[in-house]
Parts: C-alpha cells; structure tokens; sequence
C-alpha cells in the first residue's frame, strides 16, 4: 500500500502513523477502512469485468461458439451478481463515503468505528463465500433469483450464492446505520443540515434506503434457500405458492438498489461541478431534497419490472405513473448542475470530465428509463438489450462514472499524491468513447428484438453486436489506465498540497493525506458550503500555502 | 491494536467516553439512534415474512386456520407470559442502574436471562410435539386434519405445509433472535457485576433493553397471527 513512500519530508499522517499488516487489519480508522474496501471492490470490478468481456466475446458472433448455453447463463449470473452485490452497491458509498463523510461533517470518525471495521469483515466473508461460489460451479438463475427456476429446477450453487448475497447485505446495513448515526449526531458546531455538502445529502438518501431496502432482500434470499433446500412450496406454484410475490420481494429491494448505486454519484457529480465551475450550485435546497425525494419515490416503483409478469392492469398503471414521478427529482438535480454550469468559470480538468460524461450518460439512461416506464413500450422492449443499454447507462455510465470522478478528484486528499492530469483526461475521454461505443448499439438491437440473456443471435445483428464487442474493448483499456497511473503516482507522483482544487468542503482544510483523527482541532464552521465566491476572492495560490 | 493506540481512543479522564466523541450525551445519542435505526432494519426483516404470511393467509384462509389449531395455544400463551415478564425485569434493571441497586440490577439481569430461557425451553417443547406429529415441512410432512366448520373437508397438506414453514421460519429467526439477546444479556450481566454501570453511564444496558423488548414485541405479533387464527 500507498505506506511504502518515503520522502524527505513527511508529516504525520493516516498512512504513516501505524505500520504493519495488523495496523491495518485492526484498524478502526475510517480512512484506512475505505482504503481496505477500495482493495477489495477493485479486485471484484475485475473478476465482473472479465465475465463481462467473456460475455462481449461469445456474442461476437452470432452462433454461440465459444461457449456452451449453460455456461453462457452462468456468465451473465455472475456477471451480475458480482457487479451488483460486490462492486457497485459497496462502491461510493463504503470507498469514498466512508472516507469523506466524518471529515466533511468535521468529525474524527464515524459514530461506529469498530461496526465500520465489521462492516468491511462481513463484506470480506461474503466475498470469500461467493468466490467459493464461482470456483466450484456458479450460479445460472440471472442475477434476479427468479423463482420456480432458482428454487426448484437450477442444478448449480443457487444456495451458496444466495447466502453470500444474504452476508454481503449486512455489510451495506451497517454501513447505512453508520452513516445515518454520524450525519446526525456527529457535525461539528455550526455545521448545520443547510450547511452540509450535498455528497453528505445524498449519502443520507442512500442510507435509508439501504437500512430499509436491504433487510427485505436478506429475508426473501433465506425464504429462497429454505425452499430449496426443504421444498417448501412458498414460491413454487406447483405447491401452491406464489413466484409473483418473490418477484414483488426481490424488486422491493432491487429496485431502490438502482438509487444506492446512483445517489452517492450524484453527490460525488455535485461537489464536482461546484468546484469546477466555481459557483455555489445552483438550488441547494432543491438537490438536496430531490435526493431524499428519489430514496422514497424509489420504494414505490418496484413493480414496474413485473409489467409483463402478469399483475393486474390497474396495479400495473399505478407504478408507470409512480416510476414517471421518480423522474421529477431526478430531472431537478441534471437541471441544477445545467444552472450552476451557466455563467460558470469552467476548468476541465479530468473530475470534471467524468462529471461532463456523467451528466449525458445519466440522462440518457433516465430518459430511456421513461420508454420502459410506460406499459405499451415496455411490451414491446422487455428483456430485450434495450434494458441492457438502459440500466447500463445508469449503473455504468452513471454510477461508474462518478466514482472514477470522485477517485479522481480526491485522490490527493487520499494519498497525498497528484495523479497525472495528461493520462486522466485522456482515460476519461477513453472510458466516455469506450462506453457509448459498447452499450449505445444495445438500444438499436433491443428495440429491433435482440432478446437478452441468450448466447446465440440471428446473424442481422452481428453489425451492431461486434460495434459493441469492440466498445467493450476500448473501455476494458480506459478501466485499466486509470489504475495503473493511480498506483504509478502513489510512488512517483508530485506531492499534492492541501487542497489542490482550492475547493470548498472542510475535508480540504485539513492537510493532505490527513491525520488519523483528520483535524488538530474541531473545527467550527461560520461560512456556507460551496461558498466559491469568497474562495476566489483571496489569492488563488492562498489555500495552496495555508491549507 | 498496540496498547498506545488503544488509549488514544479513550479520553483520559473518563474511560468510558470513546476518542471520537465530544460529550458523554453526545455519545450516548448516538449508541442509542444506533439501535432504533438497527431495530427499523428488523421490522423490515420480519416485515418481508409478515407480508408472505398475510397473502397466503388470505388465499388459504381454511387451511391456516386448521393447522393453526394444531399448535399448542396454552404453550405459545405461556410463552408470551413470559416474555412480557422478562420485558418487566428488563426495565427494573435499568432502572436499578440509574438508582445505583447493584444487587437488585444483578437479579433482574439474572431473573431477565432465566426467563429468555425458560422462553427457548417452551419452544423447544412445542418444536418437538411439531416434529413427532410430522408437521415439520420435508420428505416426511404429513397433514391432514378436517377442516373445523366444515364437515367431510380435510385441510389441503400444501397449504398447511407453507403454514408450516412460515411457522417454522418465523418462530425460528424470532428464537435466533432471543439466542442473540442471552448473549448480550450475558455480557451486561458481566459488565454489571465489574460494577461498569452507575446512574450516569449505562447506556448499554439501555440499549440491549431496546433490543430485547424489540424481540419481546415481534413475539406480541406472531403470537396471534400464528397461533389465533381461529379460535374462539
């Protein structure tokens, strides 16, 4: 890790103050904590993303001739589960959250610290479970569980996955639990809830959701494993019970997953935009309500995933208008960051670039969450790649995107180091290219019928499906150069100064990389968040000496 | 942990006060969010098996009702008993805490544990008569009582066999449940009788009580639903 750097002059710090594996296997210092998940969902974006490029791969051509139909399903499985349960929903939230949130309230940590260092402890053993998973067989049932098929019919490791999911999930709660405790109890004086960065609002919508959202898929994965270890009937409909309600159960949860994954994006979007237009963003009040406004419109949309399933036609027009709604406060924050861009002095540095990508590629991921939204297209386009492109723009080319964004933007509050500025744009354009090159064709075959989950296609596809194939490849590359000159500038980089963006946010007032318990004294906040105005006024160069 | 790092964790002149918090108030608000925000996770954890229960307990309404009848009402009552008096004792105990009543403390945490246990006992018995009349859901399920109020109708073994195991599933993670609170329960019982606990600083006690009456109250539910269908 990053402890190996020796420079002539080096403060105190996080990184340096204790060392040795046990520093930081018993750590309960939320910045090394982030840094230990930061390892570990690293390691699984890797292992989804190659089940993703042997995925791209067999699909290159239209005869399934790389692999057979059974491994085919077992690759987009685990594809899924591993993208979903073990990179996007720890992502933001247990990296950079855990990391910024206790400094940007101004506080030495979190409420919980040893519950933070469970948190990061059942994460690893659910990681360990479903790896076991993977090596000895895997899992066939697409990454949703469906019942008859999950319970009563699949021949592979539906009960090992199924528990490591049901483990992974505890890891989120307590991390929402921590979270939610530390927003309010744990601000230092004057930081009031108008006070705070909207990362930490949204961060706040995200912990309800996971904190109520989470328990119901760990219930309905138990219900599953008992059937289908004792055949107990409660989703079979041979033996009168019902598939519907697992649907309705795992969506309960699934669903709202959508927005774990993407308001901590939108938070990370926010403070990005801020900065490099230096301009207090515009509506505060507005952003932050509208992510509390998606954490609870999106428990009431669930079933719009089940429209074709066979729920009553008035149930059915009741979560299309509910999932329409959801567009509002969604549409709120593009607007606001479109408004605080308007007459700002914009710096396109590579954050901001990914923000840039982000704002387009949400949008049209949302945009096109409205075609499936409403019953009549739905018919036509469910389970097609039409709803592998939608959600991919949301949960890649929005969630994913932010991330790298925010990797970028405080990885000098982090390590202590600058990356180089050169490279990260380049990857940034790499990525942005790279994705629309891969998912972009999906909408063209989904609307013209190209079902998903399937590992041959008639050969009138294969133009679009090799575009995507090829996609796939550019942003494989554009994935890996950010981490080859993260971990290149972790050693060579040039020691960054405090605050490099001069950019508002008390995580900056503290130097870099911080101190274990993140500042010398509490501070006391008396200033407004995002207040550039009054940055800008001083010297540029002041924050840069006086930190 | 090296012992340096450990004291550097706790504030000097009080141990009980972790580094990061300002105040003892502060501190104990947090512990104390900590738990009902933990507690609302379980309400949505039972919350999933309560919703599955109700469906199939509005589809299969005649065969609820006959396998309810064959779980043992006076057993399942006295378990409620019980656990309302263990909530009793629960609250004695803080509030012995708060008026420095070591003894009395150790007693009710004591008296508190004897009857989470004796609470597992009862339930073991009534797991035990399920087992031996083969409603245990499995290879060997077998049910087939008469419906009640309707004469020559016998009850739908599918049906009964999700009572069963919505039963069985039920009660059981509600028993994981009371298993968990002994061991918290032991582990105040230590605390309190290393004289941990004064009338200012026992908010664990506080928090393992919020726990257990949350456990207390999921059995309030489950007791009727289960056990009441349709008895008159």
């Amino acid at each position: 890790m990053a402890k190996t750097t020796v420079q002539p002059v080096e403060r105190e710090n996080y990184l340096n103050k204790h060392y040795g594996i046990g520093s930081w296997l018993f750590t309960t210092d939320h910045k090394r904590i982030a840094l230990l998940y930061l390892l570990s969902i690293t390691f699984f974006f890797f292992i989804g993303g190659f089940y993703a490029l042997l995925i791209r791969l067999e699909l290159l051509t239209p005869a399934g001739d790389i692999v057979l139909a059974d491994t085919y399903n077992k690759l987009f499985t685990m594809h899924g589960q591993v993208m979903v349960f073990f990179f996007l929903i720890p992502s933001i939230p247990a990296v950079l959250g855990n990391f910024l949130i206790p400094m940007m309230v101004g506080a030495k940590d979190l409420a919980f610290p040893r519950i933070n260092l469970l948190s990061w402890y059942i994460y690893i053993i659910a990681g360990a479970m479903m790896m076991h998973c993977m090596l000895t067989g895997g899992v066939d049932t697409g990454w949703t569980f469906y019942t008859p098929f999950s319970t009563a019919f699949s021949n592979t490791k539906v009960i090992e996955a199924g528990l490591a999911i049901f483990v992974a999930g505890f890891s989120s709660i307590l991390t929402g639990l921590n979270f939610v405790v530390t927003i309010h109890r744990m601000r230092a004086p004057g930081m009031t809830w108008g006070r705070l960065p909207l990362f930490v609002w949204a961060h706040y919508a995200t912990s309800i959701i996971q904190i109520l959202g989470t328990p119901v898929i760990a219930i309905t994965l138990v219900l599953v494993v008992a059937e289908r270890a004792l055949h107990l009937g409660i989703f079979d409909p041979k033996l009168g019970g019902d598939p519907l309600l697992f649907q309705h159960l795992f969506w309960f949860y699934s669903h709202p997953a959508v927005y774990i994954m993407i308001l901590p994006s939108m938070g990370v979007v926010t403070e990005i935009i801020a900065c490099f237009s230096r301009k207090r963003i515009f509506g505060y009040t507005f952003v932050a309500l509208s992510s509390i406004a998606i954490a609870v419109f999106g428990f009431l949309v669930w079933a719009h995933h089940m429209f074709v399933a066979g729920i009553s036609v008035y149930a059915a027009l009741i979560f299309s208008l509910l999932s329409y709604a959801v567009a509002v406060p969604s549409a709120i924050k593009v607007f606001n960051w479109t408004a605080t861009l308007y007459k700002g002095s914009i710096r396109y540095d590579a954050p901001m670039l990914y923000a840039f990508g982000f704002l387009g590629l949400f949008t049209m991921g949302g945009l096109t969450g409205l075609f499936l939204a409403a019953l009549g297209i739905d018919m036509h386009v469910h389970d097609t790649y039409f709803v592998i492109a939608h959600f991919h723009y949301i949960m890649v080319g929005g969630a994913l995107m932010g991330y790298l964004g925010g990797m970028h933007f405080w990885w000098p509050k982090i390590t202590g180091k600058l990356y180089p500025e050169g490279w990260a744009r380049l990857a940034a354009l790499i990525v942005f290219l790279g994705f629309n090159l891969t998912f972009f064709p999906q909408f063209i075959l989904g609307y013209l019928g190209m079902p998903r989950r399937m590992y041959a296609y008639p050969p009138e596809f294969q133009v679009l499906n090799v575009l995507s194939t090829a996609g796939a490849t550019v942003l494989g590359v554009g994935y890996l150069l950010p981490m080859i000159y993260f971990l290149w500038s972790m050693r060579y980089g040039k020691p960054a100064a405090d605050n490099p963006w001069n950019a508002a946010g008390l995580e900056w007032k503290t130097q870099s990389p911080p101190t274990t318990f993140n500042f010398d004294q509490e501070p006391v906040v008396t200033w407004e968040a995002y207040n550039y105005d009054e940055l800008d006024a001083r010297q540029p160069q002041e924050a840069h000496v006086v930190g | 942990m090296s012992d340096s790092q450990a004291t550097a964790l706790q504030h000097r002149d009080n141990p009980a006060l972790l580094h990061h918090f300002a105040t003892e108030e502060q501190q104990k608000d947090s512990s104390s969010l900590g738990m009902w925000i933990f507690l609302g996770t379980e309400v949505m954890f039972f919350g999933g098996l309560f919703c599955a229960y109700l469906i199939y307990r509005g589809w299969y309404y005649n065969d609820f009702a006959t396998a309810s009848r064959s779980i043992n009402a006076a057993l399942g009552g006295t378990n409620t008993a019980v656990l309302i008096c263990s909530s009793l004792t629960v609250v004695l105990a803080i509030w012995a805490a708060q008026t420095a009543r070591r003894g009395l403390m150790l007693a009710m945490l004591v008296l508190t544990m004897l009857f989470g246990t004796a609470f597992l006992g009862i339930k073991g018995i009534e797991y035990h008569d399920k087992f031996v009349e083969h409603h245990v859901p499995g290879p060997s399920f077998d049910f087939h009582d008469p419906i009640p109020g309707h004469p020559g109708e016998y009850a739908n073994p599918q049906h009964a066999q999700i009572f069963f195991a919505l039963y069985f599933i039920m009660t059981g993670l509600h028993a994981l449940h009371m298993i968990v609170g002994l061991g918290v329960f032991s582990w105040l019982l230590w605390a309190a009788w290393k004289g941990r606990f004064t009338p200012e600083y026992h908010t664990p006690l506080e928090i393992g009580g919020l726990y257990w009456h949350f456990v207390d109250i999921v059995w309030i539910y489950l007791f009727p639903l289960l056990y009441l269908i349709d008895r008159h």
